[in-house]
């Protein structure tokens, strides 16, 4: 690689990196900036830290309130265990005891003892005891966690279909993704396994420490005065391999980016001859990551040689002053071997639990995150006195109305038109002239700030908001489709039509015939919002779903953009059928399909600036006359 | 297996260091229960405190050798599965920048990034593994029996039974947990694909009114999850108190048989001590391995996946080409007798048996309904791909003869699907042409009619486009991308339906620049509307994937019907 493209690529990725590194501190930032990317492994979900950690988990425990005696069982079985492990592990010093009197190295009475067949027996009782209690409790927690999960999933889920519109428009669909994915798995594993695990690792830590004074305190001593040496020894190196890890995430966020985006964009690249471009960037990136790994990997690894080997320093120490110990001032040898067990047991619950702290702050980070949409409020409630009356007319008037998605910025001005039952009303203008926000406030997906809505008379605030919306049919520019059948794609307009309505709608809409030449015709699956169809097949299919629908307002948002001019004219016929006894909302690009409306209204920055059918509009010569002839272009 | 000696080679010495380094720290773990039991034996027994002292000071000096050993373990061991991995993904993603546009069609794009990020990863981590574990596991396994034959015969007999007997049980658990965790991990991907599809479809299920519906799909697919994972981990939580239990019932032997040798005077009473420090590390290593063989599954399904991306040859290459270092000097394009078909065993092909000519510095209209195959036509230009039958011939060359990198410098192609990249307009412009100025960028800008709307943005040909930029609309887009195929100054330049989102003013004015830009330049415009090409030099129209007529405006309109029909279905519309 030449020296200067490797320049010029460092300073390209530095300030990448650095504002990357900034925002995991910061994990609303960190979602947003892994929003719409694919998680990679070690994604930065969960390194944030909880703000109010007690509330999250008196919320957490709120899902297992019906198990709170199962919860209680699994505490008793939990200390059971634990007292079994320390006890039995300490059955030894007597056994061992009674071997070294049996071969004449103690006195009879000089030490404790423990006849072998007992000591056998006993420890098998307790072992058993604490195999037992471990399987039980393990099993109790896993029906547990799972039904926590269960109901923590389908209340996100029901949470989050009651929100508003809003709060799709402003979130990322990968952060609300790994909200359910990430966070409640980090949740899962807190609650499977976090719990028994600190219980058990503050008992065998605060056990094996009596067990240890009591067996020798001069030999506690020594083994506790190590002991800082190892916590200061595993900050060291945590610290460390703390910030290499976000360096390497750095670097591997801006690799995998790097690669999402060729590989999208490969086509491209081979048009221009520009493979080497991008395999000389390509390496340059992997070499930072190589580089970056090194340390992080590095640091990430030796963790578990240091701390290991350092309780080994701290064993061989207690050996040697414990035998000692046994020479000069006549401390058992039974006392010693299950002394130096425990002294190499004794940093084990200490590592185990800062590993949990850390699974524990990811996991109520992750709560948090969930509580969070928990906590959004869902779209208002319907009015107490709304009404849900006999079927609508579609009678549609907008009086005044001035909305604004953000507060302080004004999408629509004044806006007012009607629309009489059966009439077809084009909207026309820019992208951003407030065409689409207008089918958002009919629909009530957002409501207005002032003026009136009205349809028959009642204003939508009065009705019910499923009421309403079963009143209006949309076909959208985003052609979405469900993974299903076609048939069922369809049905999706309304839910009891029979197959002979499904085909009826599906002629209509000019679908008809590419459906029969699919696979398995109407039975057909469609996977991943059907990408085995064309964009304008599944906008057909689309116009096929609303068709369905009895609504009597039809919105058509840029509903037939991907046809081609032919095909479009073949489905007209049908369209003009589906509109028909419609109120319908017409929003296009091509201007020739809003031709033939009732009237036309040409919308900019929010206002209407001229209305009027087609005809008095091109004898206007004003902005719709430019467009038509096009003379001016719309974006 | 093989191929991959290739990204061991290089780091030799890291491969074999670090499993060597891991060996001191096991051979330390195995012999300090035989220094612990001589401590005990022979320093307390004969109460013999030096003897003591020097034990526990060797103890100590190998407890630092282990450590250095561990460090240097890991060390070595991440520097190779490093370098392992990072030379795996260059190769990796370098064959798939050989990869011609069906090879891309084939994976998906969506499959290859995943490769090229997820899989390596995994592979880097079984390598990191299994330099760390795969020594150390058996290693451990072995030195602790070796250990405990030397020091007991007739105890370790235990051992004997014992092991077999876990390794069965471990095989069971793995048998057992494998296919419930596949099961499992198939309803993750079923309950994120209903979120998914919830979220996108938001509007739809909102405006039907559906979210009953919805919930009780969700509902199904959750509790579906939560069955298979109480299947599978009501498997994976026996594990340990299983390995449990055999641990303790080994010990007790250990010391059930191991107290009665002490009583008869068989065994020191130190023995026992470390006969139960062994017990235990064998069962250590033995749970480590059927960890690694679990992970190393997914590795290897990772691995073939991988295998695939390295193993698929381009089906497009230039090794063949018989003038490798010919330029293309001419614009004029035939095509002779082409058939294609996408997939070799569909029945309609796309293309059937087409045949026409381009003469140098024309300008080509290409028109026809969607799927005639206009897109297909224009690709063989620069041979992104290969056709079935006939030839196509660029420059009276056919072009296969040419190098891959000369064909596709001299012809230029605006897509249909158009991408821009994260980074300034200036360097995507320069795609186009590496070392470009910024008065021939304005120029070719100028003519696409992009000057004027960059020239609005504050920092101009500097902005940043994507991720944290402006984000240009569609019209925008496209004349940019017009722009920096105008700057590579080929000798064909083709335009596939590129101005799709501008307006009929703008295009026009598009229009005139390209009759004055390059006049040697052979024009390609693919276009849905007929004002797009009316004043075309010829205009080829398409059906089905027959050429049905060429010729100019007027004299299609006199002979080809299908023409006709395109013509009216936009004009009286337009007009009337």
């Amino acid at each position: 690689m030449k020296e200067e493209t490797r320049l010029r690529l460092e300073e390209k990725y530095r300030k990448k990196s650095e504002a990357y590194i900034k925002s995991l501190s910061d994990p609303a930032k960190a979602a947003q900036m892994g929003g719409g990317r694919r998680r990679g492994p070690g994604s930065m979900v969960g390194m944030g830290k909880p703000k109010d950690a007690g509330k999250s988990i008196k919320r957490l425990f709120g899902y297992m309130k019906k198990d709170a005696p199962l919860i209680v069982v699994v505490g008793i079985l939990v200390l059971i265990s634990s007292f079994a492990n320390l006890a039995g592990s300490y059955v030894l010093r007597p056994v061992i005891n009674g071997l070294m009197v049996a071969v004449g190295m103690y006195e009879e009475n000089e030490v404790q003892t423990l006849a072998l067949p007992t000591g056998i027996a006993l420890m098998a009782v307790i072992f058993l005891s604490s195999v037992f209690a471990q399987y039980i409790y393990q099993r109790i927690m896993l029906g547990v966690s799972q039904r926590a999960l269960l109901k923590l999933r389908n209340e996100l889920f029901e949470k989050i279909s009651r929100l508003p519109l809003k709060f799709y428009d402003t979130n990322d669909t990968g952060d609300i993704m790994s909200r359910f994915t990430n966070d409640v798995d980090s949740i899962g594993n807190m609650l499977n396994n976090t719990i028994a695990s600190i219980i058990s690792g503050v008992i065998s830590l605060v056990g094996t420490l009596c067990l240890m004074i009591y067996t020798n305190i001069w030999l506690t001593i020594v083994t506790l005065v190590f002991s800082p040496v190892i916590i200061l020894a595993a900050k060291a190196v945590a610290t460390r391999s703390r910030k290499y890890y976000k360096q390497q995430q750095a670097a591997l966020g801006s690799l995998n980016g790097y690669i999402e985006e060729t590989i999208s964009g490969q086509k491209i690249v081979k048009v221009f001859n520009h493979e080497e471009a991008s395999i000389d960037e390509f390496e340059y990136l992997n070499t930072d990551l190589r580089n970056k790994q090194l340390s992080a990997q590095f640091f990430g690894g030796i963790m578990w040689p240091v701390m290991g080997n350092l309780s080994q320093v701290s064993y061989a120490i207690t050996a040697t002053v414990g035998g000692i110990l046994c020479v000069l001032r006549g401390f058992d040898v039974g006392g010693l071997t299950t002394f130096v067990n425990y002294s190499r047991q004794f940093s084990r619950p200490i590592n185990e639990l800062s590993m949990q702290v850390t699974e524990i702050f990811s996991a109520l980070a992750g709560a948090e995150r969930v509580f969070d949409i928990m906590d959004t409020p869902p779209e208002l409630p319907d009015k107490e006195n709304a009404v849900s009356p006999a079927p609508l007319k579609g009678e549609i008037v907008l009086k005044d109305v001035t909305f604004g998605y953000v507060e302080g910025q004004t999408i629509l001005k004044n806006v007012s038109f009607y629309a009489k039952p059966g009439q077809k009303i084009a909207l026309v203008g820019s992208t951003g002239a407030g065409k689409t926000t207008i089918t958002n406030l009919i629909t009530r997906f957002y409501d207005i700030d002032s003026g009136s809505i009205t349809i028959d008379g009642v204003d939508i605030r009065d009705y019910k908001r499923d009421y309403l919306r079963k009143n209006i049919a949309m076909v959208l520019q985003d052609t979405h489709l469900f993974s299903g059948t076609v048939k069922e794609n369809i049905r999706y307009g309304r839910l009891d039509a029979t197959d002979e309505e499904v085909i009826e709608a599906a002629k209509l809409a000019s679908a008809h015939s590419f459906i029969m030449r699919l696979e398995n015709g109407y039975d057909t699956v469609l996977e991943g919002d059907g990408a085995n169809l064309s964009q304008g097949q599944r906008q057909l299919l689309n116009i096929a779903r609303a068709a369905i629908s009895k609504a009597p307002i039809l919105i058509l948002d840029e509903a037939t953009s991907s046809v081609d001019t032919r095909t479009e004219r073949h489905i007209e016929h049908g369209m003009d059928r589906l509109m028909k006894e419609r109120t319908t909302i017409v929003i296009a690009h091509r201007l020739s399909t809003v031709r033939n409306a009732n009237a036309i209204i040409v919308l900019e920055h929010g206002e209407i600036i001229e209305r009027g059918d087609h005809q008095e509009l091109l004898d206007m010569k004003g902005r719709y006359y430019e467009l038509y002839t096009g003379k001016s272009e719309l974006e | 297996m093989k191929r991959y000696m290739k990204y061991v080679k290089p780091y030799k010495t890291a491969f074999i260091l670090g499993p060597l380094l891991m060996i001191v720290e096991i051979l330390g773990e195995v012999i300090m229960p035989k220094l612990m039991a001589l401590l005990i034996n022979n320093g307390i027994a004969n109460k013999d405190t030096g003897y003591i002292a020097a034990m526990g000071g060797s103890m100590i000096g190998i407890a630092f050798l282990m450590m250095i050993g561990g460090i240097g373990g890991a060390y070595f061991g991440a520097k190779a599965s490093i370098n392992f991995a990072a030379d795996l993904r260059t190769d990796t993603f370098k064959n798939v920048q050989k990869f011609s546009f069906s090879n891309i069609d084939n994976f998906s794009t969506g499959s290859l990034v995943t490769r090229l990020t997820n899989d390596i990863t995994q592979i880097q981590n079984l390598v990191n593994m299994c330099l760390r574990m795969m020594l150390r596991a058996p290693g451990m396994l072995i030195g602790a029996i070796i250990m405990a034959f030397v020091m007991n015969a007739r105890l370790a007999v235990i051992v004997l039974i014992v092991v077999p007997i876990i390794i069965t049980l471990i095989a069971i658990i793995i048998r057992l947990a494998f296919p419930r965790f596949q099961a499992l991990q198939d309803r993750v991907d079923k309950l994120n694909s209903a979120i998914r599809e919830a979220l996108t479809n938001v509007r739809v299920i909102k405006s039907f009114v559906r979210d009953d519906f919805e919930k009780a799909k969700f509902e199904e697919a959750n509790s579906g999850l939560k069955d298979s994972s109480m299947r599978a981990f009501k498997v994976m939580i026996t594990t340990s108190p299983l390995m449990g239990l055999m641990m303790n019932i080994t010990t007790l032997a250990v010391v059930w048989y191991g107290g009665k040798q002490i009583l008869v005077g068989d065994m020191p009473v130190g023995d026992l001590t470390a006969f139960t420090s062994y017990v235990a590390q064998i069962l250590i290593s033995l749970v480590m391995s059927s960890f690694v063989i679990l992970q190393s599954s997914r590795a290897i399904a990772s691995a073939r996946r991988i295998n695939e991306v390295l193993d698929c040859e381009s089906d497009i290459n230039d090794e063949n080409a018989a003038y490798p270092d010919k330029l293309v000097k001419s614009g004029s394009v035939e095509f002779k007798n082409v058939t294609f078909r996408y997939y070799k065993e569909s029945s309609e092909p796309v293309l059937d048996h087409v045949s026409f000519k381009i003469e140098s510095g024309e300008t080509v209209g290409i028109i026809g309904s969607t799927g005639s195959g206009k897109t297909t036509l224009v690709s063989f230009i620069p041979r992104l791909y290969d056709t079935d039958e006939g030839e196509v011939l660029v420059g009276g060359i056919n072009v296969k003869d040419y190098s891959l990198k000369h064909l596709r410098d001299g012809v230029s192609m605006v897509l249909q699907k158009n991408v821009l990249f994260s980074g300034s307009i200036e360097e995507n412009l320069k795609w186009g042409k590496e070392d470009a100025t910024l008065e021939e960028i304005r120029s070719v800008a100028d003519m696409a009619q992009a000057d004027g709307f960059v020239s609005e943005f504050a920092e101009k040909y500097e902005t940043e486009l994507g991720q944290g930029g402006v984000n240009v609309s569609g019209g925008q887009k496209q004349r940019l991308c017009i722009a920096r195929a105008m700057l590579k100054k080929p000798k064909i330049l083709i335009l596939d339906d590129s101005t799709s989102a501008v307006d009929t003013a703008t295009e026009a004015r598009i229009r005139e620049s390209l009759k004055s830009y390059c006049p040697d330049t052979t024009k390609i415009i693919i276009a849905q509307r007929i004002s797009s090409v009316i004043e075309a030099d010829k205009i080829v129209v398409l059906d089905d994937g027959k050429v049905v007529g060429i010729g100019t405006h007027d004299e299609l309109m006199k002979s080809t019907e299908a023409y006709q029909e395109i013509y009216y279905s936009q004009m009286d519309k337009e007009v009337g």
